[in-house]
């Protein structure tokens, strides 16, 4: 499976009459609707992940602005869960992962030296399956009972009592995960078939060794989260017992279930922001990435660890003590090769000649902030402590520092790292570390105070709570509005890069590495038809 | 240098897989409704569905042309080798999940409703397996009526037999045939004492024989277009699909007598689990059957070459992994 074997070099001459007319292409909405190239369908991602994203972000600002003051001022309690659960999996389903997935359409087969992504159809119904389902979590609002309002994780035996917008959540959740499966299968057949001759698996940039073991963790575990909801479903509507103890079953079953599939869940949506730190750095430091086998293990121990690890959310549900002593050493465990990472990024600075441009920026920043949700993980993983902070709002805390300020904030640099290569223009510098400021400022001020309302106790998921936590909720209301803001600044930086700026040099980063700064910029519609010959640069690889 | 490499086929932009997101948006909505009892929601499903028919069938259509026009290169044809190969991974995962829920149920859930007072949830209630919970006792469960003794002998011929026909994809790349044929008679041997073990009268036991009697068939069928003998090869199939469709005839027949005898989807978590996993798993059968008929009229309409099959053999490995999931199914939902 390694390079390019001798018979894929040979000449067959197949497809050239077909090439021809992939030459001009379509124009208006068929560009878009019926694309089949890897880069307009990487756009229509990384597009439809930030409307999701700013949708998301509406929600949470409703839920920020009733938890302004103690008591209910603008929704209902029924409607505030509606708000939690929806900001849940939009931002889960509809903003992180597609987004990372369009990063890989746009940046692996130019990363690879591929022509396009191996099932370039496939691709285009991979992307174009979401807005169905963002269509039909969005507009489960409307229906009679509303939304699901049973959290994110969909835990039974609430999500057996919903209304209709329940039974739109699970359909959405397997039209999802049906895309989910065939872009992790492109991208697995892309990286393990597509690499220009000479690319090892060794060689190849750690992005796409990021996405390749992301790509694995959802073929293994999307169909898990399907056979949970499926069994959601038929225990809601055809007589099924799975989750009801009336008829033998057990509501703790759906946690193991949806955990089996959370956990690594989680991973998808870390690694390949653990990918895109692992370009930039090198690239700012003017070094090779320190310890690039290191980091090729580390990932992937952490991708097979998270399989083991599930039942740390379940601290509280009355499992055995050896199964939970078992699953705290597990979760334990998977600090070390985190921390092998987070090592090597800083191994790659030390000593080199940094700059800080606004992917750097965001690349430290993401380095900072996303080591402290490392470590409340690491405080949540102490089983017996972990009783005291379930539920409150540490974990809401700890899962923003490692998904904002950890796969946002990667999200964040690679775009500025790489909007060069798209759009063909610099974006405005200036702006940039603007907005790194203001994101970095108000994501602490918002979700710095949660620790401390979760340690002294505050519930999430809970529109009204005790005067004495005020103070510190109204300051997280208003972070919270300045870090919305400020991502309205951010879409304002980039439609202005991509109408105008100054002339983008095929490589403008001196120290980048890699073949996406070997074609011009912008990049043309076809890189690649005939794979490069690649050389490995200096220090890497071994 | 450049020169001689080859150039991956990329296909033109196409309007299908936007008709299979409409088709499965119709299909979601619909089915929401349907669920909700609400009128519009089976005629949304049934459009939905249409849609999705009509796109598969063309989109297929245009991929067997391509491959026909020789469109796709060595490099293509290994994509389609990994991508299947990861397909069925993600079926693979998919099945364990409710391999992973009968496990539980079994083995901690039961357990943990016991350790709970009885009287709680029933004055009847046991935590023993089967069980229909505090639902009360079932009035039928799927175990076999034979001795103990004779099971695990029949298991044991059932996993020689799947052994066996796993061995015979040695013979058959190395192109030896005589030792092919050994291998496979071998099979058919085994499944007859199989049968012989289990008793005849059992559905389960023949569906085994049945799923273990396709794969040997369908061995054959590849053994047979590799040397460019179409006829036999189309007999073979032919065969394969037959044993299939008379498999899920005895699913049907099964599910007809269990519902007669109460042992319904709705029995408590017994029926959940036996009536959810083998119900996905005869889905996966009819997907199969259907796959295997397409590659059939292919090979009637003069598609594959001793050399470029690979459709077929996607095809063949989805059977093959179906009869896996089955002989799993068949020791830890019916035997144990
Ligand atoms: C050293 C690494 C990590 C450790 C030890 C860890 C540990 C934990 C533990 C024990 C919990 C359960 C807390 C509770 O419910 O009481 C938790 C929750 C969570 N973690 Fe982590 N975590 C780590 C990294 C991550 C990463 C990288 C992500 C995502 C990018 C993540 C996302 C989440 C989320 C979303 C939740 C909350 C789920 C929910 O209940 O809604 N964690 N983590
Ligand atoms: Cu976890």
């Amino acid at each position: 499976m390694s390079a390019v074997t001798p018979d894929a070099v040979h000449g067959h001459d197949h497809g050239h009459d077909g090439h021809d007319h992939d030459h001009h292409m379509p124009t208006g909405w068929r560009r878009w609707m019926t694309a089949t190239n890897h880069k307009d369908i990487g756009t229509l991602y990384l597009f439809f992940s930030f409307i999701m994203f700013l949708t998301g972000g509406v929600l949470a600002l409703t839920i920020r602005a009733e938890l302004f003051q103690p008591g209910l001022q603008i929704v209902r309690p029924e409607f505030f869960n509606q708000l939690t659960t929806m900001h849940g999996l939009i931002m889960v389903f509809g903003a992180i992962m597609p987004a990372f997935v369009g990063f890989a359409n746009w940046m692996i087969p130019l990363m690879i030296g591929a022509p396009d992504m191996a099932f370039a159809r496939m691709n285009n119904w991979s992307f174009w399956l979401l807005p169905p389902a963002a269509l039909l979590l969005v507009s489960s609002f409307f229906v009679p009972g509303g939304a699901s309002a049973a959290g994110w994780t969909l835990y039974a035996p609430l999500s057996l009592q919903m209304g209709m917008g329940m039974d739109m959540t699970i359909f959405a959740v397997h039209i999802m995960g049906a895309s989910s499966i065939m872009g992790a299968i492109n991208i697995v057949v892309t990286i393990l078939n597509m690499r220009a001759p000479g690319m090892t698996l060794m060689k190849m940039p750690m992005f796409a060794w990021t996405w390749l073991i992301t790509a694995y963790l959802l073929i293994a575990v999307m169909p898990v989260l399907a056979g949970a909801v499926t069994m959601l479903l038929t225990d809601r509507h055809f007589g099924t017992s799975f989750f009801n103890a009336a008829g033998g079953g057990d509501p703790v079953l759906y946690q193991h279930v949806f955990w089996f599939f959370g956990h690594p869940e989680v991973y998808i949506m870390i690694l390949p922001a653990f990918g895109i730190v692992s370009q930039i750095v090198p690239a700012f430091a003017r070094k090779p990435l320190f310890g690039y086998a290191s980091m090729v293990y580390a990932t992937a121990s952490i991708a097979i660890l998270s399989f083991v690890v599930w039942a740390h959310h379940m601290f509280t549900t009355g499992m055995p003590a050896v199964t939970q002593i078992a699953f705290m050493y597990m979760t334990m465990l998977i600090a070390v090769p985190t921390g092998v990472k987070v090592f090597n990024w800083i191994a790659t600075m030390w000593r080199g000649s940094m700059t800080f441009e606004t992917p750097m920026l965001f690349a430290v920043g993401f380095i900072f902030v996303f080591t402290m949700g490392g470590f409340t993980g690491l405080m949540l993983a102490i089983a017996p402590a972990d009783i005291q902070y379930q539920d409150t709002y540490f974990v809401v805390a700890h899962f923003h520092y490692v998904l904002v300020a950890g796969s946002l904030f990667a999200l964040f640099a690679g775009t500025y790292y790489w909007i060069p290569k798209w759009t063909g223009h610099m974006y405005d510098e200036k702006l940039g570390k603007r907005h790194f400021w203001l994101s970095m400022i108000s994501f602490n001020v918002t979700f710095f105070p949660m620790h401390f309302l979760g340690l002294a106790g505050m519930p999430r998921r809970i529109p009204d709570y005790n005067p004495f936590f005020t103070d510190f909720n109204q300051l997280a209301t208003v972070g919270a509005f300045g870090f919305g803001l400020s991502q309205v600044f951010f879409f304002y930086i980039v439609l202005k890069c991509i109408k105008g700026g100054p002339k983008a040099a095929d490589k403008p980063w001196d120290g980048a590495e890699g073949l996406e700064w070997t074609v011009p910029s912008p990049a043309p519609f076809h890189t690649f038809e005939v794979p490069p010959v690649f050389e490995a640069p200096a220090g890497h690889g071994h | 240098m450049s020169q001689t490499l080859e150039k991956y086929f990329v296909p033109e932009p196409s309007t299908y897989p936007l008709m299979g997101a409409v088709a499965l948006l119709l299909m979601a909505a619909g089915a929401s409704f349907w669920v909700n009892h609400l009128e519009a929601g089976p005629w949304l499903v049934a459009s939905g569905f249409a849609v999705l028919i009509y796109m598969l069938f063309g989109w297929f259509r245009t991929v067997a042309r391509e491959s026909e026009s020789g469109k796709y290169g060595a490099q293509v044809s290994k994509s389609f080798r990994f991508s299947m190969m990861w397909f069925i991974f993600s079926e693979v995962m998919f099945f364990a999940a409710f391999f992973g829920t009968l496990f539980y149920v079994r083995h901690i859930g039961i357990h943990d409703l016991g350790s709970v007072d009885g009287n709680l949830f029933w004055p009847a209630f046991k935590a023993v397996w089967p069980t229909a919970g505090p639902l009360g006792e079932l009035e039928m469960t799927m175990a076999p009526t034979i001795t103990f003794g004779k099971a695990m002998l029949g298991l044991a011929l059932m996993v020689g037999a799947g052994a066996a026909v796993t061995y015979a994809h040695k013979p058959l790349e190395h192109g030896k045939r005589s030792q092919l044929q050994l291998v496979l008679v071998l099979v058919v041997v085994l499944v007859a004492l199989f049968l012989g073990a289990m008793s005849l009268d059992w559905l389960p036991a023949i569906n085994t024989a049945l799923l273990l009697a396709s794969a040997a068939t369908l061995t054959w069928a590849h053994w047979s277009i590799r040397n460019g003998n179409r006829a036999q090869f189309n007999i073979f199939l032919a065969l394969t699909i037959a044993l299939g469709v008379v498999f899920l005839g005895c699913q049907a027949e099964e599910y007809t007598h269990a519902y007669h005898e109460g042992l319904k989807l709705t029995s408590g978590i017994y029926g959940s689990t036996f009536f959810m996993m083998t119900g996905f798993h005869g889905l996966h059968v009819t997907i199969g059957v259907i796959m295997l008929t397409v590659m059939l009229f292919r090979s009637l309409a003069g598609h594959f070459s001793a050399e470029r099959h690979f459709a077929f053999e996607a095809a063949a490995w989805y059977w093959h992994f179906v009869d896996y999931v089955w002989l799993l199914l068949f020791i830890v939902v019916y035997v144990l």
